[in-house]
Formats: structure tokens, C-alpha cells, sequence
């Protein structure tokens, strides 16, 4: 029988195993489930500090159960969960007794968990074990918990160093992208792209990370006063492509826009000019064969809004504040078929050198940042 | 504000005064009422990797945050992981530096700082029995002595734009049973004063939407006073009730958004036109100016105030001004750059610089006078912390304990 992970917490938190030294059964799962109903407001605080304090003397063999009650827990409640963790981790060595190792590991190699209890229990199993990066971490470069992945792409990259060193060329190649294949953050990303650039090979950054390169731009509208952030302009009421408003000087419309920029950066200063106190709006549809839950991920260093399919994801009214790959993220769904993505980015009155930049950089993945492509992405020359 | 002090006092008691007093401990950033000064006597003023080091230790991750002393114990706060996502909070023996626990939690806000700070820069602080941490992902941990867990909040998930990319530094200071966090920004900026017991929020304030990186202040340090905290903005600069958030007094002019201010006698002197000396009075909600003097500004570093004299440090300056009249009394050209802030005891001010180089200055009425100090060859952001006869720095790899070995450290 196949259980789902969150079916696998919930048959732990309905009391239904066997008994830890100190409580058992239906009362760790009580001390779980109170803790995991912890919110956000602070409400639940001290209920789960008592529950929280019972838990901790728990034998280490409890851990895995702990560690399950990760699986679906809100980022506070696994927080907590993570810190008993811990806490009875390191009094267990402390004593000099010994960690669960095949439970943990165990555990850490069923990527149905939540990768944060995962990575704790890697982490707390390679202290006793120290074997045990070695024979898990090659096999996780395709893992759903990012840290994992990285610790795989790291090895690779060394590997195909050593191939380089030893004028394997071939081999290098496949070694690196087999670690492009799993790696997600933009230091090896690029790292990678560095090493095959010099080994004669290409690589097409917008569909490694996913980055939208085809948009609809419109400018500019008014934002004297930083007070465009929350005006609503047309294009916010509506997505025609063939529309005529009246912007801040004169008529505007829609225009194609092309970013050719590896990283996907979308420069408004190229179609609109290099404008102050102003506010463009970029529209861009984005065609999905089914309905899916994705990450719509931002980088900007303008005040901005996104909205998918006329619902407004998250915005933000902070400027020159700094931009990074991945910025922000924003969960939302993709409906089959087209769906509408919608940015605002508004330029405000510094005139700093530092602040002339009007622009964004955008994509659509899954949770570990795996790029998610529209089914009209061409592929880049 | 006088009726409303009497009124508070009556109620809650003088006592609630003297949770500013506790001992020699440096429970918050900058030790004793943010004040950078030390009661302590007979510390180094020199030192190097094999001379007056207590203990040095390895640290799991960066920070900018400075250590906190308990008793005996050092608690610090680092960030590790590519994202700077986990978080730290780590507690060491101050005789030994034997590391006693040590906890780390997932941040639940952004992780994005200017690449100079990290998400471990704001300090911690405690009451002398809680530890309270916080970082720059806007989450918030409690912990007691032992490193049992309190309570957590994750605040970014109420107030979604609470942030800065550049990275929040503020450290949350804690008054009677009241934790008060401030979160300036550009975009969502607020003060919280959040239930030291339950981390449940008792009130929230909108700040001015500016980025500012300064910390709370207390004011009323002397026995009897009733302690009000001091918010600083671009904008203007507010006194509170700490327990509720009601806004007792206000100084209209826009302060410095790095450099906190500094509080003592019931003066506060303010980075603000320079450096303003403002006493709050009964009767008025502004205060009187006492004295503004644009040649004591403060670049990054907090205003020190010890014996009479306020000092700041411009660039690589030392200034030392008259804390009375404001007049210019000397400069003096240290090795910069300075990020953190100086401390002061037995006579001398202790400052780091950004090359990991110790400078120790002695003062006396018309002249500072460089001591030894000592390099520890690592890049210092932080201010230094002081207490039982020890002064502690970090650097983004590791703590040092740097005590007068002589006296078996």
C-alpha cells in the first residue's frame, strides 16, 4: 500500500504508534498536534512551549516520528518541531548515546518528506556517520530539497574539474551537464555555464531557469509622488492588446519587447526611454497544458505588482533597495490553456546613478526552482 | 507627560525600573541601556592571536550581530546556507568557550541583504532570563538559559512587507515584559511590542515608510524614572510607553537612518543635524534643544557617551564633544573604516575596524591618546561586547574572548 506523505502524518498524529520513553502513543501525538497549530499571530505560543518542553525528553528514537510531523507543518510549527529536534539530538550526544542512524537515514532517503526534516536529519546523521554524505549525496541531484541538490552538483562540478585536469574534455562535458540537469542556484548555474562556455558547449540560461522573454510593454503612465503604486491604471482593469490610454505624455499602447538578456531582464529604459516618476506595465501570456500549482518568481528593484490571470499575486513599493535572482516568490496556479501575467514596475524621482535602472526579471517553476516552460517558449539561438 | 509618568509609576512601581540594572551584563546591543560603557576594570589593551585571547571558536555561519552575556554565558546569533536561510542562535561558556547548546531554525521571511550584512545582524537581547533573537527574515525566537524554546513568531507572514533588500539591522530591545522590535522600511514599516513571555503582540505602530537601521533606545535610566523607548526615523524621532506603544513625545526633524542614539542622565543625544542633545520635559510633548552641533555627525557607528563626553566617529575620526555644551573638544585619526560601534570603560573606548584591527584610545580632558589594541586578521562589521572583564568580537568565522590571559583568562 501506498501511503502519501500526508498520510503518513496524519496516521502519526492520530496517535498510532509505538511508545517513546517518556510519553507514548495518543500523548506525543498530542504534544505534536499542539504544536503544530501554532499561528502566526503568536496565539498557541505557550500551549506549545509546555507540549514543546515534554516533547524534548522524548528518547532519540522518537526522532523519525518528530521528524514526520514536519510533513505539511506550517513554517512556524516546523520551526518548532525542527528545535526539539535538535535539542534532543544534541543531549543524546552529549550523553554519548547514539542517534537512529538507520531510522534517519531512512528517513532522509524517502523524498516524500518535507525537505527541512530531511535536511535535519541528514545533518544530525553525518555527525555520527561519516560515511554517510558520501553514499547518499550523489544520488540526490534530482532531489526535491534544494540543499540536497547542491551538495550533489557541488561533487560534480569537482569530479569534472578532475576530468578537465586530466584533458578528458568529453567526459568533462557530460560530467557538467549532468550537474547543470540537477542544479538550481545561480552560483553553480553559472559556474557550470563558465566551464562548458570554455569547453565550446552552449547553454540556454532562459530555459534553464524558465525566464519569460516575450512581452507586451506599456508606459508611461504617472507616478509623481511615488502615488502610481496604488493608482490603478487601465491595464489593470483590462488586457487589450490593441488599447489606447492616455499616459503621462500622450497617447500610449502596447509594443512588443524582446529581452535577448541570458537572465531574462526585462529593461524598460530600452522600449520607454530612460523616464523618472513613471509607471509600465508588462504583459506576457504564458500557455499551460494543465492545471498545476507553480512559483511565479520576481527579481526587481523598482515598487512592482504581478497579478496571473487578473488576481493581483503581491507587490511591493520599495525602491533602489537592491535585486537578486528569485527576489520574491509568489505561489499561485496555472489554469490550462493561456494564462495572463501582468507586471507593474514603477521608476520613481532619484536621479543617483544607482537608480536609473527600471526593470525586472521573471519566471515560473516548481518549488525547487525547476524551470517551468511555456509551451510557446521557443528555444534561444 | 509628567502626569502620565506619575500615574504609570504608581501603577506599576519603581521597581519596574530596575530591570535596567542587572548586574554586569551585556544583555542587549551595546550593553547596559545601549550606553556601550562597562563598569568593568583591568581589561587588555593589547593583544594578538597568541597574547590576551581568553579563548577563540569557530562559528557555524556569518553575522553581524554582536554577543550577548548572560551570566556566564555568550549567546550569538549566525546565519549559514546559501540562502542565509538558517538561522542560529548559539550558547557558549564565557570561561571556557565550550559551546553549551546550540539551535537553528528555518527563516520563514527573505533572506536578501546587501552582501556586506546577512540575516544575523541584528543583536540579541535578554532580560537575564530569556534570550530573545532576532533576524533580519524578520523572525523572532525565545529561548530561556538552558536554550529551551519559548516561543516563535515569524512576522513577515503578518506584515508581508515588512523588509528591506538591503538586508533589517535593528535589534530589538526588551523593557519590563515587553520586547520591542523596530522594522523601518520603505515599503511596510512598523514597530511591534510584542509579550516577553508569550511573544503575542501587544501593540504595533506604523513607522514612517523609510528604511532605517537604528535600534531602539530606552530612556529613564535612573532609579525611580519609569523607562520609555525611543524610536528614531528619517522623519522624526518618537518616545513610547513601552508596554502599550502610546507615543509620549516626539522631535520632528529627521535622525540618521544607521547610528542609534545614545541616552544618559535624561539627555538623549540624537544623529541628527549633526548631534543634538534633547532633554524631554514634563509639560511638552517636544522637547528642549539643548545643543546641535554639526561637527560631532556619526557616520555608521553609535554615539558613545562616558564621562561627561560624547564621542562619534566619522569616517575614521574620533570626535569628542562636550556632552553639556556640545563644543568640539578634540579629533583624533584612528584606522578606519568602522562599521560597528565603540565601547568604553576604565578610560579607555574600544573600537574595531573593518580589517579586524583593535584600537584602544585613552582619554582625558583635551586629547585621546592610541593605545596598542591588537589585529585579528579577520573582517570585523560588528561592535564589540564587554563584561567580566572581557571584551568579545566576532567576525563572520569566528567569536573571541579577548581577557588578560595573565589572570588566567
Amino acid at each position: 500500500m501506498k501511503v502519501s506523505r500526508g498520510g503518513v502524518a496524519a496516521f502519526i498524529l492520530s496517535g498510532i504508534f509505538l511508545c517513546g520513553p517518556v510519553v507514548c502513543g495518543a500523548e506525543l501525538s498530542a504534544l505534536l498536534h499542539t504544536i503544530r497549530r501554532v499561528a502566526s499571530d503568536g496565539s498557541g505560543n505557550q500551549e506549545a512551549a509546555r507540549s514543546w518542553r515534554e516533547l524534548v525528553e522524548q528518547d532519540a528514537a522518537d526522532l523519525p516520528i518528530i521528524l514526520t510531523a514536519l510533513d505539511g507543518a506550517a513554517p512556524l510549527a516546523a520551526n518548532w518541531l525542527c528545535l526539539a529536534v535538535d535539542t534532543i539530538a544534541e543531549r543524546t550526544l552529549a550523553r554519548e548515546r547514539a542517534l537512529p542512524v538507520k531510522e534517519l537515514e531512512t528517513f532522509v532517503l524517502d523524498t516524500g518528506h518535507d525537505p527541512r526534516g530531511r535536511r535535519l536529519a541528514f545533518e544530525w546523521l553525518t555527525r555520527v556517520d561519516a560515511t554517510a554524505a558520501d553514499r547518499m549525496i550523489p544520488r540526490m541531484l534530482l532531489d526535491p530539497g534544494v540543499e540536497f541538490r547542491r551538495d550533489a552538483v557541488a561533487r560534480l562540478l569537482v569530479e569534472a574539474a578532475d576530468l578537465t585536469a586530466q584533458d578528458q574534455q568529453g567526459a568533462a562535458v557530460a560530467i557538467y551537464r549532468k550537474a547543470l540537469g540537477g542544479a538550481r542556484d545561480n552560483d553553480q548555474v553559472s559556474t557550470i555555464v563558465e566551464k562548458l562556455k570554455s569547453l565550446g558547449e552552449k547553454v540556454d540560461l532562459p530555459r534553464h531557469f524558465g525566464f519569460l522573454m516575450d512581452w507586451r510593454v506599456m508606459g508611461a503612465f504617472d507616478n509623481t509622488g511615488r502615488k502610481g503604486f496604488a493608482t490603478e491604471f487601465p491595464p489593470e482593469r483590462e488586457l487589450k492588446s490593441e488599447a489606447e490610454y492616455a499616459g503621462k505624455e500622450g497617447e500610449v499602447r502596447w509594443q512588443d519587447y524582446t529581452t535577448t538578456d541570458p537572465y531574462g531582464m526585462v529593461d524598460l529604459n530600452t522600449p520607454l526611454g530612460k523616464l523618472k516618476q513613471t509607471v509600465a506595465y508588462a504583459w506576457t501570456d504564458f500557455h499551460s497544458e494543465t492545471a498545476r500549482e507553480v512559483e511565479v518568481r520576481l527579481g526587481c528593484k523598482n515598487a512592482w505588482k504581478v497579478w496571473m490571470n487578473g488576481e493581483l499575486l503581491f507587490g511591493r513599493d520599495e525602491y533602489h533597495r537592491g535585486m537578486r535572482l528569485d527576489q520574491y516568490r509568489m505561489k499561485t496556479t496555472l489554469k490550462p490553456g493561456v494564462n495572463q501575467i501582468l507586471v507593474k514596475a514603477c521608476q520613481n524621482e532619484q536621479t543617483e546613478s544607482w537608480t536609473v535602472e527600471w526593470q525586472f526579471q521573471l519566471r515560473v517553476c516548481d518549488s525547487t526552482g525547476t524551470a517551468i516552460l511555456s509551451a510557446a517558449m521557443p528555444e534561444q539561438p | 507627560m509628567n502626569r502620565l509618568l506619575s500615574t504609570a509609576l504608581r501603577v506599576l512601581g519603581v521597581g519596574a525600573a530596575l530591570f535596567l540594572f542587572t548586574g554586569a551584563d551585556w544583555l542587549r546591543f551595546r550593553g547596559p541601556n545601549g550606553s556601550g560603557v562597562s563598569v568593568d576594570q583591568g581589561l587588555p589593551v593589547r593583544w594578538s592571536e597568541t597574547e590576551n585571547i581568553g579563548w577563540k571558536v569557530d562559528l557555524p555561519g556569518r553575522g553581524v550581530s554582536c554577543p550577548i552575556i548572560v551570566g556566564d554565558r555568550v549567546v550569538l546569533t549566525c546565519c549559514s546556507g546559501f540562502r542565509q536561510d538558517r538561522l542560529h542562535v548559539i550558547c557558549f561558556h564565557a570561561t571556557t568557550g565550550a559551546k553549551l547548546w546550540e539551535r537553528q531554525l528555518w527563516a520563514t521571511g527573505r533572506t536578501m541583504t546587501h552582501p556586506a550584512i546577512c540575516t544575523a545582524t541584528p543583536t540579541p537581547a535578554s532580560d537575564g532570563k530569556r534570550i530573545f533573537a532576532y533576524f533580519s527574515t524578520n523572525d523572532l525566537v525565545c529561548f530561556d538559559l538552558e536554550g529551551n524554546l519559548l516561543w516563535l513568531r515569524g512576522l513577515l507572514n503578518e506584515y508581508p512587507n515588512a523588509s528591506n533588500s538591503l538586508g533589517l539591522a535593528s535589534s530589538p530591545t526588551v523593557i519590563g515584559e515587553t520586547l520591542i522590535v523596530a522594522i523601518e522600511n520603505d515599503s511596510q514599516s512598523i514597530a511591534v511590542g510584542l509579550a516577553a513571555n508569550s511573544g503575542t503582540t501587544r501593540w504595533k505602530l506604523d513607522r514612517p515608510k523609510l528604511a532605517n537601521w537604528a535600534s531602539p533606545v530606552v530612556l529613564g535610566d535612573q532609579p525611580g524614572q519609569l523607562p520609555q523607548v525611543v524610536l528614531q526615523s528619517g522623519s522624526r524621532l518618537t518616545v513610547h510607553e513601552p508596554g502599550s506603544g502610546r507615543e509620549l513625545g516626539i522631535f520632528p526633524a529627521g535622525c540618521a537612518s544607521q547610528p542609534s542614539s545614545v541616552a544618559g542622565d535624561g539627555v538623549l543625544y540624537v544623529p541628527s543635524g549633526g548631534l543634538t542633545a534633547l532633554r524631554f520635559t514634563p509639560g511638552s510633548k517636544e522637547p528642549d534643544v539643548l545643543w546641535q552641533n554639526n561637527r560631532l555627525g556619526a557616520s555608521t557607528a553609535t554615539p558613545l557617551l562616558y564621562r561627561g563626553k560624547v564621542f562619534t566617529v566619522n569616517g575614521s575620526i574620533l570626535k569628542a564633544g562636550d556632552a553639556e555644551t556640545g563644543k568640539l573638544l578634540w579629533q583624533l585619526r584612528l584606522k578606519g573604516n568602522f562599521s560597528g560601534s565603540p565601547i568604553a570603560s576604565d578610560g579607555r573606548i574600544y573600537l574595531f575596524n573593518e580589517a579586524g584591527l583593535g584600537q584602544v584610545v585613552e582619554i582625558d580632558d583635551d586629547r585621546g591618546r592610541r593605545l596598542a589594541g591588537g589585529e585579528l586578521g579577520e573582517k570585523i562589521l560588528s561592535s564589540p561586547s564587554m563584561a567580566g572583564g572581557a571584551i568579545y568580537i566576532r567576525s563572520d568565522e569566528h567569536l573571541w574572548k579577548i581577557s588578560s590571559t595573565s589572570k588566567g583568562g
